[in-house]
């Protein structure tokens, strides 16, 4: 039972790692980026590659998966989506969709459609006992490392000057520009960072998620769930929501196998009908 | 002075409904298919039940506004009502396994369709998606009675109306899909052009202005959701009939999206978009999978992202000149085609 709530902690804090760079750039420019798991693999990639066919250690390529997945979606932001920011939602769906299908085909082409594995160092393998309870040590690091950068974000976005410029510009855009702070930059040094930890999530998580071509198409749907469950106003919202949709998703498989994945789906549509804003989200003024 | 603006628009309304030489020539070419190329039925029979499909995204999203990405719902359980009906043998007869299966998608359609009245487009994608994604899952677990993801297997049809059979090549097949279509479409046509549809096109110009003129959006939006929930199952169960097969593939997210991507193709808001967005999407993704079977997935995302970067509005232009021979052949000129839903807001 303890297990599980840990197993289910890992995974949502490694979903909200994942999802909060896309709850950002939403709430942000209103803008539906489908193709947020693209990055997120792209990172999964990155530490696949210097890992296994580099031989650097791991600890040394999560850094640099975050770099990488980041250095690809500052230079998408600047040269593509800018473009498509003032158009209709239609239009940004039909183009992150296209993004998607371009990214699942051409990792398909280059690293081949197996699920792949990264090796991970002899010391993250097999389990430790943590207070009388058996845990993975891997799960252990990512619930460490996740924890670690969610009080690093909350924190960045509280107590920085560049925090509350980004508040104040998701809050109101308009206001904010009149107020001399430069949204756009904002919007793309954000876009970069969302996609960085998005590399890193992905980096993390190919034990757990698993690593194939595939992966922005499997995982759409759950970032997308902790984004509308938990609303775009804050970082809270869809932390808590990663949680409760990790647990739950970890719960729903092991205690009922048949309907797990049934179950999420079904509890996302009851929230969206209940709360359309999200379920942790302020009431806004606009 | 308030008579002669409602003659006015009475007659231009009237107008914009009446048939135009280009598009009997459209249904003429269409009929000639049939006789010029009979070696092409198969995917010809694919275009078509594409196009209906595409046709009924475009009754929601260029009609109403409404974005979907979990079309597929309705085209999926439209194609399991038909292939659980033949395959056991409960209603042996095409036609009237189409016209059930359609109704029990226009059902699922109705119940659904009020999740769909609340939130913004992203709740809506969401809650589209959720809802195939669901049904997706039940199929998967209710392998009893769907095959799970080993799909249904088994569907052996009776004769089209007990006289014609279907065929190797795919001629009744292909006969069939198109005189379903046409029938269709002149429904859709006379849909949109009714009171029904011009209040719809007010909804989607301006749900707020168009309820203080005494339109019931949500009615509205519930009505023309469930009409396209309907057309979407009849799309499926033609699938099913003519592949005599259906899998879990017929929910997936590529399905809608792929149809989304017809309809952008081709238009949206004129009906003929769906249609002609089926035929180059077709063919493109057909000789796409030759030239390489594996990655043509690819170069479709390559157009939907060209598409969008170039500007959907620039890209179907092309339709444009068409459009605008319309216009002139009509008895009265439109002064445009996107400033027709004002007037009719402002109808009696």
């Amino acid at each position: 039972m303890l297990t599980i709530l840990f197993d289910g902690v890992a995974y949502g804090m490694l979903l909200f790692v994942l999802a909060c760079g896309l709850a950002v750039t939403l709430g942000l420019m209103n803008f539906v980026n489908l193709a947020h798991g693209s990055f997120a693999m792209a990172g999964g990639y990155v530490t696949l590659l210097l890992v296994n066919r580099n031989g650097i250690p791991f600890f040394a390529a999560l850094p640099l998966a975050f770099l990488a997945s980041a250095a690809i979606g500052a230079l998408f932001e600047r040269t593509l989506y800018v473009h498509v920011y003032a158009k209709p939602h239609l239009d940004q769906v039909l183009f992150t969709i296209g993004l998607v299908f371009m990214s699942v085909a051409a990792v398909d082409y280059v690293m081949g459609s197996q699920q792949q594995y990264i090796r991970l160092p002899s010391m993250l393998q097999g389990q430790t006992s943590l207070f009388g309870l058996n845990v993975g040590k891997y799960r252990l690091l990512i619930i460490v490392l996740c924890g670690l950068l969610t009080v690093a974000l909350q924190l960045t976005l509280t107590h920085t000057r560049f925090g509350s410029r980004l508040r104040a510009a998701v809050d109101d855009p308009r206001v904010a520009s009149g107020l001399g702070i430069h949204v756009n930059g904002i919007f793309a040094v954000t876009f970069a960072f969302g996609s960085g930890l998005a590399g890193l999530g992905g980096a993390l998580g190919a034990e757990i998620l698993g690593l194939d071509p595939t992966f922005p198409l499997k995982f759409m749907i759950y970032f997308l769930i902790v984004v509308t469950v938990g609303g775009t106003s804050s970082i809270t919202g869809p932390f808590l929501a990663s949680l409760v949709l990790g647990i739950g998703d970890v719960a729903g498989k092991y205690y009922v196998p048949k309907f797990g994945a049934f179950v999420i789906y079904t509890i996302m549509i009851v929230v969206l009908i209940w709360r359309p804003q999200g379920l942790f989200a302020r009431a806004t003024a606009r | 002075m308030t008579q002669q603006l409602g003659d006015d628009i009475a007659r231009y309304l009237k107008g914009r409904a009446r048939w135009h030489p280009l598009e009997i020539a459209f249904w003429l070419l269409a009929v000639a298919s049939i006789f010029l190329l009979p070696g092409k039925h198969l995917i010809l029979t694919e275009i078509s039940v594409l196009a209906l499909f595409a046709l009924s995204l475009d009754l929601i999203l260029g009609y109403s506004g409404i974005i979907s990405l979990g079309h597929a719902a309705y085209f999926g359980f439209g194609g399991y009502v038909a292939g659980l009906l033949a395959k056991h043998n409960l209603i042996a007869e095409p036609v009237l396994a189409l016209v059930v299966s359609g109704l029990a998608a226009t059902v699922l359609g109705f119940v659904t369709s009020f999740l769909v009245l609340r939130g913004s487009d992203l709740t809506r994608l969401m809650v589209t998606l959720g809802v195939s994604l669901v049904l997706r899952e039940i199929a998967n677990q209710v392998d009893w009675l769907t095959g799970g993801a080993d799909g249904l297997q088994g569907v052996v049809l009776a004769p089209v109306l007990g006289l014609f059979p279907f065929d190797i090549a795919g001629h009744t097949a292909y006969v069939y899909c198109l005189i379903v279509v046409f029938v269709l479409f002149l429904l859709a046509r006379r849909i949109v052009n009714s009171p029904f549809g011009l209040s719809l096109r007010a909804v989607k110009g301006n749900p707020l202005r168009s309820s203080a003129v005494g339109i019931s959006v949500n009615g509205r939006l519930i009505g023309i959701y469930t009409i396209a929930a309907g057309y979407a199952g009849v799309a499926g169960a033609l699938l099913t009939q003519t592949t005599q097969f259906v899998s879990l593939d017929v929910f997936s997210l590529e399905r809608s999206a792929d149809v989304l991507l017809a309809l952008v193709l081709g238009g949206t808001g004129y009906l003929y978009g769906g249609i002609v967005g089926a035929v180059i999407f077709k063919l493109m993704q057909d000789y796409l999978a030759n030239l390489t079977p594996q990655y043509w997935q690819f170069w479709i995302g390559l157009v939907l992202v060209l598409l969008v970067l170039v500007g959907r509005e620039r890209m179907t232009n092309w339709t444009a000149p068409i459009r605008a021979l319309f216009a002139r052949m009509g008895p009265r000129a439109a002064p445009s085609v996107e400033s027709a839903p004002t007037p009719a807001a402002e109808g009696p």
